[in-house]
């Protein structure tokens, strides 16, 4: 072995022992630095004869050549080791829990509410609201209750202290209310539902001194029972999310609509569950009817030329119902830890396009 | 509404079964609540005979018996005083179940003796009242069989009857309705020709109505006398008790009877316990009865009664006196027979709290034509001379039978306009006619009568809704609702402002709650704004009051979680708050509330007590999400629940948008809440309306070519100065060139005494070339300069 190639071999191996960057900038400067065994080398090519020199430059280059390479090569992997160690110490553990973020929730009844709006919406109702306070004409007397009416009678409405033109006021006792407001701004076509807070005086495992209703009125010239039949069937079925629901009609009385009827929904009471949809089993699920020829009367209406129907549904039994929950007061105690149980993540936005709930996925 | 299977057949000829017949009722509108067979729960029940009849060694009453069942011989202890050998009686064996006793029977001991089962009386069965001893079968009853042939199965029909049918508050009236449904026959009551009764004397009892306009119209008395008051017979005694209701004697028994049977109210006074003339007439304010309800009345003026020379005997058509009542002794009556009138009953009624089986039939409207003869008192006249005894005088009449209104003009078509079903002209006349009307044919229309017990037919409207009730709800064809043209919104701009907002404040935390709409007085109070809007008739103290803002039941909220060992969350409700007693008088709100820490204890990071920044941001996001315009103003304009220093208002110009804040410590205190609590409360009625634009087109987004430079400033200023002010005098000083302040540090050290420092970040955004450091530097010196005009705070150096 020449001179060179133990001298290039002795320079490989100083690379490959350096175990530090530093070390490795240290095997460089003194092999390549500008006082180092390779330069050093380099400037004595100057004094060789031309055949001399070019034959030792070559192998000089060669040398320089190996061990620069060398050197790239040994930071790299030193340059790997390093950022290997660091991340190595930089692990944590993974398993401890994730900052704390904070997701609310959407009451059941309003996720109701929302999937009402989107399923009547589509059958191009709009939504029409009016006043919790009401005077008598709005809640009784225009919706065909006659003065000495059961239903006028205090262990069923609150009335409020304080009179105007000695005019006592109430607390709605229906969202039929604004059927009479709407249709005194305007004239038909009529197509409205009216969700809100509706008040009885009556509280026990059933009944909440306020609950809430969805009112629905259709006023034209054309709109008959059939119709409002149909659009109820539409309803139920789009708002169970179930292909086919059993209907019954059944003849009932209100007095703000004649013919009446209460719908019932197909269901089955088997082992205490209730399931809807399937089974002998009968449930009601609302009232409605022809709008009264009075109610028309009342709002200025001329009812040989215009008809139409009125629904009411609860609002609070539809949550019970669909979402299975058992005792309508626990809708308003407040309880955090049911309304994070029954309640809807606020991004699961009722859409008849999109789906109305969600599936529930893994979580329900 | 009840009544019994055997009473229903008393009227109407039918093979139906129980169920038939009740899928009919509740689709001819007389919705079914429940049917209950009361031999349904005793039908393991049988006849046993008594084959030994010994005395119990340790007893003076009790029996030991060797009953046969008819397949063995048990022993059964018994106290009954009718126990003897030979007796078939009712045995129930263990494992039977006592309704008197709510569950099955065991082997017991009685005294040191075995009993291997009971025997039984009527009322521990509930198959009649007798509790004098044990149930005495019949000789030929067979040992071994059920019960059932003693007892047989008569089910109790429970069904609802709404308000518009008053003629259906009767056995017959629904037997009537169910025969012109299709579902049996009427039986005819009598023969036409038929007398029922032959009045033997004229009676001298002075009667006057001087009520005839407040609603007695029609009013009746006759006398019968020398009857005999005693226990009606056992087959009126058992319908009534199947139907719940208590027979007392066969006179009073008589009248219960009719009501429910043919939806006659009636009354019997003792006639010799009345006293000179009767009148019908209002009664005086502060007149007094004891009814027979064993309660005192006081009357009023209006209130139509039946009185003596003694004053008042009984609340017309609603309950009669104690002092008139039949007794066992009462030898003499006046049977009343009247219509009076569904106002004046209402009226009465609802004024007196005081509701009865009578009251529930004429409030209803009765049927004025069975008042006297054959339908009426002769009826009922006959039944208590077959009953009682004695004899009857000629009825004695006052006003008349109120007229019936006028026919109704009926054009089939209006049918299939209303209902969308074509019911042709002849099935609808046929339909009416069986429901009683008279109909007669008027060009290609109908002149139609309703019968007399059909009060609550008025119009065309009615007379629609009778045709599709007999033809059948169920032949309502489903036709599909036809859309209007056009897309629109379904909800005002108002009502998807409220969703947003929901969802908003959801996503950052908030669960939706919904609190009643009304409160407690005592915890409104401090909120109030107005007058405090009161509830004549809470169903609770607590609830007395419409809420004046929806912070105290929040807070309410807040602390039934803590209670429960919850110690922090974030509860939020959208709502109406109350400032009148008169529609509208209300606003949207919607409210949030922070109690306890920000989290729980983590490792990462540490949690805080909420605070007025919390709030701050919780309305800022719910404002945001209604779309409220930017330029908004932040004040310490607060109400007086929160704390003075720690809230503000969110208004434009003289609007407030928004109250936040950290809440009083004496609200928390009087509510008994000890954390951290704060709030937000935000108007959505106060936000303007969204600005009306052509399209939905957004503004073009102008980036700039040149980096954004930015510089810190800290300030020394007096405490009382506000950051924002800063922020603003800062922003201010060159709109075109600064994009953005902002406050990124707050020192309030002890060393700086009434002052503080803050600190801001400048950003500077060059859109035309490169800033050179001189134009740099002469940006910021303008900044420091109008920072100091404005607020007085020096740069800090």
């Amino acid at each position: 072995m020449s001179k060179l190639d133990t001298l290039q071999t002795e320079l490989l191996a100083q690379v490959e022992k350096a175990a530090s960057l530093t070390d490795l900038d240290a095997v460089r400067v003194s092999v390549l630095g500008k006082k180092g065994i390779i330069t050093e080398k380099m400037k004595t090519l100057g004094s060789m004869a031309p055949e001399e020199r070019k034959t030792a430059g070559q192998q000089f280059n060669a040398i320089k050549n190996a061990i620069a390479e060398a050197i790239e090569a040994k930071k790299e992997a030193l340059e790997e080791s390093e950022i290997n160690a660091r991340l190595a110490q930089e692990a944590v553990d993974i398993t401890l829990p994730v900052r704390p973020e904070h997701q609310g929730r959407i009451h059941p009844l309003y996720q109701t509410y929302d999937e009402v709006i989107a399923i009547f919406g589509q059958m191009g109702f709009e939504v029409a609201e009016g006043p919790d306070i009401e005077d008598d004409f709005h809640n009784f007397t225009a919706l065909n209750t006659p003065k000495n009416h059961p239903a006028r009678q205090m262990q069923d409405t609150f009335y409020l202290k304080g009179e105007e033109n000695g005019e006592r006021f109430i607390v709605r006792t229906q969202t039929s209310a604004v059927q009479i407001r709407t249709m005194e701004a305007q004239k038909p076509p009529v197509r409205i539902i009216v969700p809100g807070r509706t008040y009885r005086c009556d509280y026990d495992a059933t009944h909440a001194p306020m609950f809430h209703q969805v009112e629905g009125l259709i006023v034209d010239k054309t709109t008959n029972m059939a119709h409002l039949k149909g659009c109820l069937i539409e309803f139920v079925k789009t708002f169970f999310e179930l292909d086919d629901v059993p209907v019954r009609f059944r003849p009932s009385f209100f007095p703000f609509t004649e013919p009446s009827a209460e719908m019932d929904i197909g269901c089955s009471r088997a082992n205490g569950e209730l399931k809807i949809g399937t089974g002998n089993d009968w449930l009601e699920i609302l009232g409605c009817g022809m709008v009264h020829p009075n109610v028309l009367k009342a709002c200025a209406i001329d009812p040989d030329e215009y008809q139409g129907f009125a629904f009411g549904i609860g609002l609070d039994r539809l949550a019970m119902l669909k979402y299975a929950i058992p005792d309508l007061r626990t809708f308003f105690e407040s309880d955090l830890r049911w309304i994070k149980h029954y309640g809807f993540v606020p991004l699961d936005i009722p859409s008849t396009g999109a789906g109305l709930s969600m599936t529930g996925g893994n979580k329900r | 509404m009840k009544f019994t299977l055997s009473w229903l057949k008393d009227y109407l000829d039918t093979d139906a079964g129980v169920q038939e017949i009740a899928d009919k009722l509740t689709s001819i509108g007389l919705e079914i609540e429940e049917i209950i067979d009361p031999t349904e729960a005793i039908k393991n029940l049988i006849v046993a005979q008594i084959d030994e009849c010994v005395a119990h060694p340790n007893s003076d009453h009790l029996h030991i018996l060797k009953v046969n069942t008819g397949k063995e011989q048990i022993q059964v202890v018994c106290g009954a005083p009718n126990a003897r050998t030979g007796l078939k009686s009712i045995l129930a064996r263990p494992g039977d179940f006592i309704p008197a006793f709510g569950e099955p029977i065991k082997v017991g001991k009685v005294r040191g003796v075995e009993s291997f089962g009971m025997m039984c009386a009527e009322d521990e069965l509930g198959v009649g009242q007798d509790h004098t001893g044990i149930i005495e079968c019949p000789e030929n009853a067979v040992v071994g069989s059920s019960i059932t042939t003693i007892y047989p199965s008569d089910p109790v029909f429970d069904v609802s009857i709404t308000p518009n049918r008053g003629d259906c508050m009767s056995v017959y009236g629904i037997a009537r309705d169910l025969a012109a449904a299709g579902t049996g026959t009427l039986k005819p009551l009598y023969d036409e020709k038929e007398t029922l009764v032959t009045p033997a004397f004229k009676s001298e009892i002075v009667l006057e109505n001087t009520a005839l306009d407040i609603g007695a119209p029609y009013f009746t008395l006759r006398e019968i006398r020398n009857v005999k008051n005693s226990p009606s017979p056992k087959w009126m005694q058992n319908r009534l008790t199947a139907i719940d209701l208590r027979p007392i004697s066969a006179l009073v028994d008589v009248t219960n009877y009719f009501n429910i049977t043919f939806g006659r109210p009636l009354h019997v006074f003792d006639a010799d316990r009345v006293k000179g003339k009767i009148s019908v007439r209002s009664a005086k304010d502060g007149e007094k009865l004891l009814a027979l309800d064993g309660k005192e009345y006081t009357l009023s003026e209006g209130m139509v009664v039946i009185a003596d020379e003694n004053g008042v005997e009984s609340i017309a058509g609603i309950m009669g006196g104690e002092v008139s009542g039949c007794q066992d002794d009462t030898t003499r009556v006046l049977l009343e027979s009247a219509y009076f009138t569904p106002e004046s009953i209402a009226k009465t009624g609802q004024k007196l709290i005081l509701t009865s089986d009578s009251r529930q039939r004429f409030e209803r409207g009765i049927d004025p034509a069975a008042t006297i003869g054959k339908y009426g008192s002769d009826m009922v006249a006959k039944m208590i001379l077959d009953l009682c005894g004695g004899e009857c005088s000629e009825i004695i009449v006052t006003g008349k039978e109120p007229e019936k209104p006028a026919p109704i003009a009926f054009d089939s078509k209006r049918v299939e306009q209303l209902c969308g079903v074509d019911v042709p002209a002849a099935e609808c006349k046929a339909i009416l006619e069986k429901l009683g009307c008279t109909v007669k044919a008027d060009g290609d229309k109908f002149i139609v009568d309703r019968p007399s017990w059909r009060s609550d037919i008025s119009g065309a409207h009615d007379l629609v809704e009778e045709v599709l009730r007999i033809h059948g709800y169920d032949k309502l064809p489903a036709t599909t609702l036809p859309r209007p043209n056009g897309v629109h919104g379904i909800l005002q701009p108002k009502q998807k402002r409220e969703v947003s907002v929901r969802r908003a404040l959801a996503n950052r935390g908030g669960y939706q709650t919904i609190t009643w709409s009304f409160m407690s007085s005592v915890y409104a109070k401090p909120f109030r704004k107005a007058d405090p809007v009161l509830i004549a008739n809470p169903i609770s103290q607590d609830l007395n009051e419409m809420r004046p803002s929806l912070i105290p039941n929040l807070i309410s909220a807040a602390r039934s979680n803590i209670v429960k060992g919850i110690p922090d969350g974030c509860l939020f409700e959208v709502g109406p708050q109350f400032f009148g007693f008169k529609p509208k008088e209300q606003e949207s709100v919607a409210a949030m509330l922070r109690f306890g820490q920000t989290a729980q204890r983590h490792w990462a990071e540490k949690p805080r007590a909420v605070d007025v920044f919390d709030a701050k941001a919780d309305a800022l996001a719910a404002l945001d999400a209604a779309e409220a315009p930017q330029n908004v103003q932040i004040t310490r304009e607060a109400p007086a629940w929160y704390h003075p220093g720690r809230s503000g208002a969110i208004k434009i110009g003289k609007t407030v948008l928004a109250y936040f804040g950290e809440l009083h410590p004496k609200v928390l205190k009087a509510m008994d809440v000890k954390t951290s609590v704060c709030a937000c409360e935000v108007f959505l009625d106060n936000l303007p309306p969204a600005k009306k634009k052509a399209g939905k087109g957004i503004k073009a987004l102008k980036l700039s070519a040149f980096t954004p430079i930015v510089r810190d400033l800290a300030f020394i200023a007096p405490r009382s100065v506000d950051a924002e002010k800063i922020v603003i005098a800062a922003k201010n000083t060159d709109k075109a060139l600064i994009s953005d302040v902002s406050v990124f540090d707050l020192y309030e050290g002890a060393n700086l005494g009434d002052k503080k420092s803050i600190a801001i970040q400048i950003t500077i955004q060059p859109t035309e070339k490169t800033l050179t450091d001189e134009e740099i530097e002469s940006v910021c010196r303008r900044v420091i300069g109008a920072v100091a005009a404005n607020t007085g705070a020096e740069l800090r150096v």
